[in-house]
């Protein structure tokens, strides 16, 4: 017997597709077997539901099945003995085990630093000290005329994005979908998306400021004297600025290949920057690719109950602020940590290695639906369930528009908010 | 090992390593998902690579090894998927930001 649900959020990218179709098989009880057919998934989404195992997990301690009990106990142990544990992640799990997060690594004294550090963090300190020209991707979806993707490839990371709110579909004032966009991708290769584009232009690597520094003078009508800025003709970057000019709304989406390149966030700023005042010729706006489902989740809980987005300490008892000194790589690296609650997230498999080393080093907690890297090093693991798949939560979309989780699988496992609920209560006790 | 010919080192995800990650971070589909080094085709030959052949990458603050691929890269660039592979090559020089050098780092590829 199988059930169908309708208008399911996919939470595996910043896109929160939510109007996938599961299919759940059942026995006569109503008891959720497995995940057994999707419909409208993309293959990232897909696996994200059908290789999920959702057999409740006793959780571990130095690899041996423990009581929860006796898992929070230690995990409390660890966090209260350590003089200065990390705790990292947070982009993969619900806006209410986000709140706990804070709530402990406030009672704990921890640095506290989501993925966003290794992702969009440079975004964020483009917003600090820029603006943020931004808008919903409902907006792009039924207004957009004019596409621009810099240093990303949906079409691998958001396999969704152009057919559901960018290049495609037939909005209010977008009746003609595809054709009545123009699609520009900026990268230093070319890709699978930028193979779909009108226009593509390859930017040296590194140079992406000053590609975008010369498109800010050619868009306030300066002379730009060079034939190539950034390896891009000059004649391109004014073609494209004369575009960005008169288009009626124009939306740039910006990834990695801005915030990991030279210049991070300064690249970042200038593109906010150069967005902000093409408000003074037509509507424009930009928007990160948020990568994890609820990354931009985790920078909002952050900034509501810290004032930071990301690399925050509580070690003097009030928040304070300092990416490069608070936040995860640079922490591990310079050997401070001394142990570590890692929420939702895999940092053994995408930290450089003297950070990795560090990590697997010091005592660790991990809480994490999938086995991973992490939970494998961990000294304490609690297998907890998948926000969106069998525990109901909040995820925040790339674009800041928060949608509600609904569980598609009845099963038992706990929920990463139940079991830092349960560490807080144990620290307090410590 | 000598840098010897410099390449401009980028990072980042694939649709192999996405799908990879749902198999299983130990699984073969991973581990073959991360292991490679996409190179220009033009590179190659004028190294004496040849596809799928294991080549030596290093950069200042590490070093790996990956099987060649040939990509449709520029002359000059090399990209390795994110993952356990990239991350030996990868510094925590942040400068400031938290965010470590992914995209733009200089290496040396070699054949071994």
């Amino acid at each position: 017997m199988s059930r169908t649900i309708e208008n399911v959020v996919c939470t595996f990218c910043g896109c929160l597709c939510d109007d996938i179709v599961v299919e759940v098989d059942e026995d006569e009880n109503g008891n959720s077997g497995r995940i057994a057919r999707m419909r409208k998934a993309c293959a990232n989404g897909r696996g994200l539901f059908t290789h999920y195992d959702p057999t409740p997990q006793p959780p571990t301690v130095d690899g041996r099945p423990v009581s929860w009990e006796e898992a929070v106990a230690e995990a409390a142990r660890i966090l209260d003995k350590a003089d200065s544990p990390l705790i990292y992640g947070l982009s993969s799990t619900a806006t209410e085990a986000q709140r706990k997060v804070v709530e402990l690594a406030d009672k704990v004294g921890a640095i506290l630093d989501t993925t966003s550090s290794v992702c969009h963090g440079p975004s964020g300190l483009a917003m600090q000290a820029v603006g943020e020209p931004t808008c919903t991707l409902g907006e792009v979806r039924n207004r957009a005329d004019l596409l621009i993707f810099w240093g990303c490839n949906p079409a691998v990371s958001h396999v969704r994005h152009f057919a559901r709110y960018s290049a495609l579909p037939k909005g209010t004032y977008t009746p003609e979908g595809r054709r009545g966009r123009t699609v520009v991708v900026v990268d230093v290769r070319p890709t699978a998306s930028s193979r779909t584009a009108d226009l593509f232009l390859q930017v040296a690597p590194g140079a992406d400021f000053e590609a975008l520094t010369a498109l800010r003078a050619l868009i306030q009508g300066k002379t730009v004297a060079a034939d190539a800025v950034g390896s891009v003709p000059v004649s391109q970057l004014a073609s494209l600025a004369e575009q960005m000019k008169s288009c009626r709304f124009g939306v740039v989406f910006m990834g990695m290949g801005l915030t990991q390149s030279r210049g991070r966030d300064m690249n970042v700023s200038e593109l906010f920057t150069l967005v902000a005042e093409l408000n003074q010729y037509t509507r424009f706006s930009v928007l990160p690719m948020r990568g994890h489902g609820n990354v931009t989740g985790a920078d909002q809980v952050m900034t509501w109950l810290s004032g930071y987005p990301f690399a925050v300490s509580f070690a003097r008892g009030y928040p304070s602020y300092g990416p490069g000194e608070f936040s995860a790589v640079d922490v591990l690296a310079r050997g401070e940590a001394d142990a570590a609650l890692i929420v939702a997230s895999d940092p053994l498999a995408h930290f450089p290695a003297a950070a990795a080393r560090r990590l697997a080093q010091i005592p660790a907690i991990a809480l994490d639906p999938v086995p991973s890297l992490t939970t494998q090093a961990a000294r304490v693991v609690f297998p907890t369930a998948c926000y969106g798949v069998d525990a109901a939560g909040t995820a925040y979309r790339m674009d800041g528009v928060p949608l509600r989780l609904r569980p598609v699988l009845r099963t038992a496992r706990p929920t990463d908010a139940d079991v830092l609920t349960q560490i807080i209560e144990a620290v307090k006790s410590c | 090992m000598e840098l010897g010919e410099r390449f401009t080192l980028i990072t980042g995800r694939t649709a192999d390593q996405g799908q990879g990650l749902h198999e299983g971070k130990d699984s073969e589909a991973y581990r073959l998902a991360t292991t490679l080094v996409e190179m220009n085709p033009e590179d190659m030959a004028r190294l004496g690579i040849a596809e799928g052949q294991t080549v030596q990458v290093q950069t200042a603050s590490g070093q790996t090894t990956a099987l060649a691929h040939a990509g449709t890269l520029p002359s000059g660039m090399i990209f390795v998927p994110m993952g356990p592979t990239a991350n030996e090559l990868i510094g925590v020089e942040t400068e400031s930001t938290g965010m470590p050098p992914f995209k733009g780092l200089t290496a040396g590829v070699k054949h071994i």
